[in-house]
């Protein structure tokens, strides 16, 4: 079986020329930053076809990134969590492993496509803002590997609460930036990031780190971390010779998650659950946008925000860094809407518990992000069936959250 | 004849000044732009996340957030404002989503109730007009465009199709209040644009002083002042009026002297 083609019923022919998924997405930006996302995307249409782009693409995945990643049958945690469930339930619960990539996580692997547009662009000046610091730390990794210069805006609050990526950022030479407006976290080093790029036209690639912003930036994004979809499908019909029952994966903007999904879209018989953050609960502080929010306009996009009534965007909270965002990839909001993806929540503390578990089960420290999705695999895997397949982004390893982990559990290290 | 258009019909270059609606007393300092001369008000709507402005604007945003402004108070100094000054066009300048989020057709019955003449959003560009231009348009509120200096001859027709009221020219490839153009490339571009549009045509962004407002004056004809007057508004609380209105005043003295020298 290979990838079936887009047709006009796929799933997987997203946006439309304008950069719409359905109501979502398009092109919300400042005129002076229009031409420049027309030339992006002129630049990447082209890209798109280039088999010598797609073999550079190619070749630094596999020989730096180290990709594929394994696809990983995790029998420990499933029998943990057969021990609770009712009698012939219990999914096979599966883990693709891009915590093994350089920089340890998915994010490196959008990285590398942006940072060879970008030069393929002739610019020669990168920016990037970074919530938890891992799209910083892989905007910087790349630029160190092609001697570009590197700023990356990062909100005072993230710098004080994430040192150990700061600090890594520097030593791969990039200038770390930190944002005192507005709230000081995500957003506002995206709104920063924004302001630098509309000062700064001529010279500058901005390598935004999730499935959002203005097009044709969630397509490319997606278009990039699909090769975690890609091996994943192959490598599942290969092992078992079947496709998995179900997908699950964190969302903070949404890129792992479509990463993974897209290549299964027209898979109808594969089931997708997106995890958002619940932070201390959906009634509290959280970081669902799609339970949480409604349609609006930020950041270049169209999409389910946190907001008030009047559209003044709302603070997010999750434990997670890297899902403490207001909003989501524009793909995700058409997803929901047609109803092709359900969207479920877990919060900070059943986050910090399925954290352990796969700590103690499988012998695996994973970031706080992909810790959501395990939560909510225990959830799912005990609703299916023995013989069915539960299959989880494993996004990111949680050497960056120790300090947060511990501090939570009440632990001094 | 609209209010706008006889703002820029008249034997001098306009003087649009801009303040944050809810940072400070709002009333008493449109009352002061009006008194010191200004011809055009474009009053800013406050949005938590305002990324085409630099400090200035966003402290102001910050500050009347803070103070609770909410979209119903700012139709309301809107409309208090209308009821004061029957002649002097009011033009709402801010970001897509509170302009949107009850709906464009909600936005635009606002706006002719509370007596806008026209709208400014910074997000929203022409490919995705369809949001706010034609439910705008036939409110009979003028949908003002900007041209900035990325916006070459092939994409000029898109952004004036639909474009009413005047063509604002962003002077800078940046954000509010920080660098100045030369002006040599505010003469080229306003000159460039002239040729593709009968529509006025008003500089802004880094305007801040009465030497810069007399060069563009000579050019243009219009002169936004935004940041400066904010700025005054931050330093001086709720008691800015005076000092806006002889800013204002200034400003004024320097846009009519540019056309008689
Ligand atoms: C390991 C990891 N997973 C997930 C995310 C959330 O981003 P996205 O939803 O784009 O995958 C982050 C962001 O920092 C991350 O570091």
């Amino acid at each position: 079986m290979t990838i079936a083609d887009p047709t006009p019923n796929s799933f997987r022919n997203q946006p439309d020329e304008n950069g719409h998924f359905g109501q979502f997405g398009g092109r919300y930006v400042a005129e002076t930053l229009m031409p420049l996302v027309l030339d992006l995307e002129r630049h990447y249409r082209l890209a798109k076809t280039d088999p010598a782009f797609q073999a550079q693409f190619d070749d630094l995945l596999e020989h730096y990134v180290g990709r594929p990643s394994p696809l990983y049958y995790a029998e420990r945690l499933t029998e943990e969590v057969r021990k609770t469930a009712p009698e012939g339930k219990g999914a096979q619960i599966w883990f693709k492993r891009d915590e093994l990539n350089h920089t340890g996580a998915h994010k490196i692997n959008n990285c590398i496509g942006q940072i060879l547009l970008a030069m393929r662009m002739g610019k020669t000046r990168i920016i990037a803002e970074t919530g938890a610091g891992q799209h910083g730390v892989a905007t910087a990794t790349v630029c160190a590997r092609f001697g570009l210069p590197c700023f990356i805006y990062m909100g005072a609050k993230d710098v004080e609460r994430q040192q150990p990526n700061v600090f890594r950022m520097k030593l791969l030479g990039a200038e770390v930036i930190p944002v005192t407006s507005g709230a000081n976290t995500l957003k506002d080093a995206m709104n920063e990031a924004l302001r630098d790029w509309v000062a700064n036209v001529h010279d500058t690639f901005y390598i935004i780190g999730t499935a959002a912003g203005p097009h044709p930036y969630p397509e490319l994004v997606r278009d990039f971390q699909s090769v975690i979809g890609k091996e994943a499908r192959a490598q599942m019909l290969s092992r078992t010779g079947r496709l998995p029952d179900m997908l699950v994966a964190a969302i903070g903007g949404g890129s792992n998650a479509i990463g993974l999904f897209h290549p299964f879209l027209d898979d109808k018989d594969v089931a997708m659950l997106g995890i958002e953050a619940a932070g201390h609960g959906l009634e509290k502080e959280h970081a669902a946008s799609l339970a949480g929010g409604r349609p609006g306009i930020l950041h270049g996009n169209k999409t389910y925000l946190l907001q008030d009534e009047d559209g003044q965007i709302a603070e997010a909270h999750s434990i997670s860094a890297g899902l403490d965002y207001p909003g989501i990839g524009p793909e995700h909001s058409w997803l929901k809407e047609i109803g092709r993806v359900r969207y479920d929540s877990v919060t900070d503390v059943e986050a910090l518990n399925a954290f352990q578990l796969l700590c103690r089960t499988e012998g695996i420290i994973p970031a706080l992000e992909p810790a959501h999705a395990i939560a909510a695999v225990e959830r799912e895997a005990k609703k299916m069936d023995r013989d069915q397949i539960i299959l989880a982004n494993l996004c990111g390893r949680g050497d960056k959250d120790i300090f947060t982990v511990a501090e939570a559990l009440g632990t001094a290290i | 004849m609209t209010r706008l258009s006889a703002a820029f019909s008249k034997d001098h270059p306009a003087l649009v000044t801009f303040i944050t609606a809810g940072d400070g007393d709002t009333a008493a300092n449109l009352d002061a732009l009006v008194a010191g001369g200004a011809d055009v008000i474009e009053l800013g709507m406050p949005f938590t996340d305002p990324m085409a402005d630099g400090p200035a604007i966003q402290e102001a945003n910050i500050r009347s957030l803070g103070a609770g402004t909410t979209t119903a108070d700012i139709f309301a100094i809107a409309a208090a404002f209308r009821a004061r000054h029957p002649d002097t066009p009011l033009v709402l300048m801010g970001y897509a989503n509170p302009m949107t989020i009850r709906g464009g057709e909600w936005f635009a019955s606002e706006c002719n109730k509370a007596g806008v003449d026209g709208v400014i959003c910074v997000d929203i560009p022409p490919e995705e007009d369809a949001e706010l231009g034609p439910l705008l348009r036939s409110a009979g509120i003028d949908l003002i465009r900007l041209a900035t200096p990325t916006t070459d001859k092939a994409r000029l027709p898109a952004v004036l199709d639909g474009a009413s009221g005047f063509l604002y020219y962003v002077s800078v490839a940046g954000i509010t209040g920080l660098q100045q153009a030369a002006q040599t490339s505010i003469d080229e571009a306003v000159a460039r644009l002239k040729a593709y549009t009968d529509l006025p045509v008003a500089v802004g962004f880094g305007v801040r002083t009465p030497e810069q407002a007399t060069n563009i004056a000579r050019v243009a004809d219009g002169v936004v002042v935004g940041s400066a007057l904010v700025e005054l508004v931050a330093q001086h609380g709720s008691n800015a009026a005076g000092t806006l209105q002889d800013y204002v005043a200034s400003l004024k003295h320097a846009i009519v002297a540019a056309r008689k020298a």
